[in-house]
């Protein structure tokens, strides 16, 4: 259930309760109603039927990613 | 010309009449110029030596004009491609147009030279020609047959795949089915994708200038690159295996897919083929595709295994099936 | 754009990557032998299903784990009658019937609302809930019912929808709710004691909206690990391995893998917004598993001038339509059978076919096995 795609936030339209976001080269106009805090220009959004559902987190990304890295040095992958 | 530029084709148009010559001769005639469709007959007279491909297609899309080309262009390299894909030199075409009552003369014009533009990179030559005007709703806008035929100078066949086979792309997958996909009402997407629609005479004939045996041949239209694998190892009761990680896919069409559910090897294609060639073959058939195309590359082979499936392999280890695309493209909310 | 300090492609692709994949699945590999009994986890929502059937990851798990198929597809939990009360709207003259993706091609008791638009019928699959005002702005002498499906995750959009429609005034735009829970679906396959589930994969995107804390519960009454883990081949895996952790360890934690993505209380004005437009229906009969009660959501009493099942209560069947006897699609949610069990599977029941709900989806369990399944390692 629930088909959602990170997507890059590249235009802002706080007058319309959307912002425009980039999916890997293609670009939509989604709805912000979802969302409490203000989005800025560069942040990473899930996307789901035409709502931007959050906010990425992106340091917890780049920290997820980086263990799992340090885990695969440890087993000598 | 300012005053044909405004005005629409009528029913009159279509009646056979002054109306309809002027049409043929301002439009038609002034951009597909060549001695057999000037003479004018009832019918084209033709010469050939040896056996010859004989193909047809009927083109209808939507929206007729898309990022990369047109409806015009469609109708020409989709008709050029099959004659190529069967190893002929594209030589004739003939061309029909179904035209709605009330179509801009100027839209139609330049669909006229999209199709001109686009038989100049083969060769091919319009012989003749037929124009139906229908009243409105009858149709949606114009939609074009082109027939061709060509002298055969090589011999594909599914029938000629062997296992162990290099299977061939002549470039990244899925661009013009996202294309299209991106430009349909209600997903309101913007996108520099551009369609791969075009003509791949050119690339056939590099490789058969240099000696490449190509042994099957298919470009993947409707059903993507999906439907040409599924279909030849069905038909030849071998199976084929795809390496993922070597299916060459545009960020813009990978994002398409991730945004609504697609396959990319799902998607249609109007400027791309599938070609399989012995395996000692494969690395001078991509340099070759290359050349045209910076994306060719082997995709994977024939194999003994998995009779009639098409089995995609990931990085891991893990196998799955590539399947034969059913149904109508509805994007997944899942 | 490298914002952040990380691309969307690395946001993608890292969570994608072969090594790491080949580095969990070894260190799942390596410790597995420690678990007590064999891991039977199910992950309950259906987007896990296909990605774990996509990405092959069941082909490469230790013998001693194994996924089990949840309920977690709107479109295959929805009941025949319901389908067929869609297809009544859709039938009306006045009626501009939207809904959502791929709920056009299910097969209610005679037909499918695909079938029905070929025939004339005005039935628009939308892609974005909000395009149902634009129909229903353009279409002012028509009434625009939307067929609304999903789990939590979709719910908050219909919300949105509701409180748009009602600042526009649009008074022809309707609502026909099949909004459904994750929670109450979990303690249904649990109840009867049969399942043998003993972890499960906490849904992705429902999780997004509701917090992990939804959960809190089942794993307390269950006393079996939950990890709530994102949709990628990593996430799954991770997600794994901190099932198998837990259980060697005869923990039963609620965990997040998704952190990135995933709180402990979740997307609160989108659970405020379901709160305003939104009540616990009493029940709601899921296909395959049946009457489950206090599982979906209703539109509230004040908003009953959008609802189009009290609008049309006339012409709508209400009368329960069970899959045929002999599909088992119910033993196979609740993790009791595997589909290859049942009689009619691939034979009768095919995905162009579907005579149970575990088929008419690429999430069901059923359709998953039928496409992937003769793939031997």
């Amino acid at each position: 259930m629930c088909l959602s795609i990170p997507s890059q936030v590249t235009e802002l339209h706080p007058n319309e309760d959307s912002v425009t976001v980039d999916t890997m080269g293609v670009k939509r106009k989604v709805s912000t109603h979802l969302i409490a805090e203000p989005l800025e220009i560069g942040d990473y959004v899930l996307l789901h039927v035409g709502f931007a559902m959050n906010k990425i987190d992106h340091k917890t990304a780049i920290e997820n990613l980086a263990l799992l890295k340090q885990m695969e040095l440890a087993n000598g992958c | 010309m300012n005053e044909l530029k405004k005005r629409r084709v009528e029913l009159s148009h279509g009646g056979g009449g002054v109306e309809m010559n002027n049409l043929i001769r301002k439009v038609f005639f002034k951009h597909f110029e060549n001695d057999i469709l000037v003479r004018d007959e009832d019918a084209a007279r033709l010469q050939f030596d040896g056996p010859v491909a004989f193909t047809t297609d009927s083109f209808t899309v939507s929206p007729r004009h898309f990022n990369g080309g047109d409806l015009g262009k469609i109708a020409i390299a989709g008709t050029v491609n099959d004659l190529a894909m069967a190893g002929a030199i594209p030589q004739y075409l003939s061309c029909g147009f179904i035209i709605e009552e009330g179509l801009e003369f100027a839209e139609l014009e330049s669909l006229v030279q999209s199709m001109a533009a686009e038989l100049a990179k083969s060769g091919a030559k319009i012989v003749c020609g037929d124009t139906k005007v229908v009243p409105k709703g009858a149709a949606d806008g114009l939609f074009i047959n082109t027939s061709g035929v060509g002298t055969c100078i090589a011999a594909p066949s599914w029938k000629r795949l062997e296992a162990g086979d290099a299977i061939i792309v002549s470039r990244d997958i899925g661009a013009h089915g996202a294309c299209i996909l991106a430009s349909r009402e209600g997903l309101e997407l913007d996108t520099e994708l551009q369609s791969d629609c075009d003509t791949l005479w050119p690339a056939v004939k590099a490789l058969l200038d240099a000696g490449i045996d190509t042994k099957a041949m298919r470009d993947a239209t409707r059903g993507g690159l999906a439907a040409v694998l599924n279909e030849w190892a069905e038909a030849r009761e071998l199976g084929i295996e795809v390496a993922e990680q070597a299916l060459p896919i545009d960020p813009a069409v990978q994002g398409l897919c991730e945004l609504f559910g697609f396959e990319p090897a799902e998607l249609a294609n109007e400027g791309t083929f599938v070609v399989a060639v012995a395996a000692e073959q494969a690395e001078q058939a991509v340099a070759i595709l290359q050349q045209f195309q910076s994306t060719a590359t082997v995709i994977g082979k024939v194999c003994n295994e998995y009779a009639g499936k098409v089995v995609q392999t990931s990085p891991w280890g893990s196998k799955r099936y590539m399947e034969l695309p059913k149904g109508e493209l509805l994007p997944r909310i899942c | 754009m490298a914002a952040n300090g990380i691309t969307l492609e690395q946001l993608y692709n890292g969570f994608r990557d072969p090594d790491t994949i080949k580095m969990l699945l070894a260190k799942i590999a390596q410790i597995a032998p420690q678990l007590p009994e064999p891991l039977r986890i199910m992950e309950v929502c259906g987007g896990h299903t296909h990605s774990i059937m996509k990405f092959g990851l069941h082909q490469l798990l230790p013998d001693n784990i194994d996924f089990v198929h949840g309920p977690g597809c709107p479109v295959c939990i929805m009941p025949k009658e319901r389908i067929d009360q869609a297809i009544a709207l859709a039938q009306q003259p006045d009626v501009i019937l939207a809904t959502l993706g791929d709920m056009i091609r299910v097969p209610g008791s005679d037909t499918s609302l695909a079938k029905l638009r070929a025939q004339g019928a005005d039935i628009r699959a939308l892609y974005d809930p909000l395009d149902a005002l634009v129909l229903a702005q353009q279409n002012p002498d028509k009434t625009v019912v939307f067929f609304a499906i999903g789990f939590e995750t979709t719910t908050p959009m219909s919300a949105v929808l509701v409180q748009q429609a009602e600042a526009m005034e649009l008074d022809n735009l309707l609502l026909h709710v099949n909004h459904v829970l994750v929670p109450p679906a979990i303690d249904a396959v649990m109840a009867g004691g049969e399942a043998t589930i003993n972890a499960f994969i906490g849904p992705s995107h429902v999780s997004v909206i509701t917090g992990a804390k939804i959960y809190q519960a089942a794993v307390d009454n269950y006393q079996t690990p939950l990890v709530v883990t994102g949709f990628e081949p990593v996430d799954i895996l991770e997600g794994v391995l901190m099932l198998v952790q837990q259980a060697i360890a005869g923990e039963a934690k609620l965990e997040i893998q998704y952190r990135r993505s995933v709180s402990h209380d979740g997307n609160l004005k989108a659970q405020q917004l379901v709160a305003d437009y939104f009540e616990l229906a009493d029940a709601f009969r899921w296909r395959g598993l049946g009457d489950i009660p206090a599982s979906a959501l209703r539109l509230k009493p004040q908003f009953n001038h959008r609802n189009a099942e009290l609008k049309y209560a006339q012409i709508l069947p209400t009368d329960p339509v069970d899959d045929h006897k002999a599909c088992m699609c119910g033993e196979i949610l609740k993790g009791i059978k595997t589909p290859q069990q049942c009689k009619v599977f691939g034979r009768g029941c095919t995905p162009q076919t579907p005579m149970g709900s575990c088929m008419v989806s690429s999430e069901g369990a059923c359709h998953a096995h039928y496409k992937y399944a003769g793939v031997s390692l």
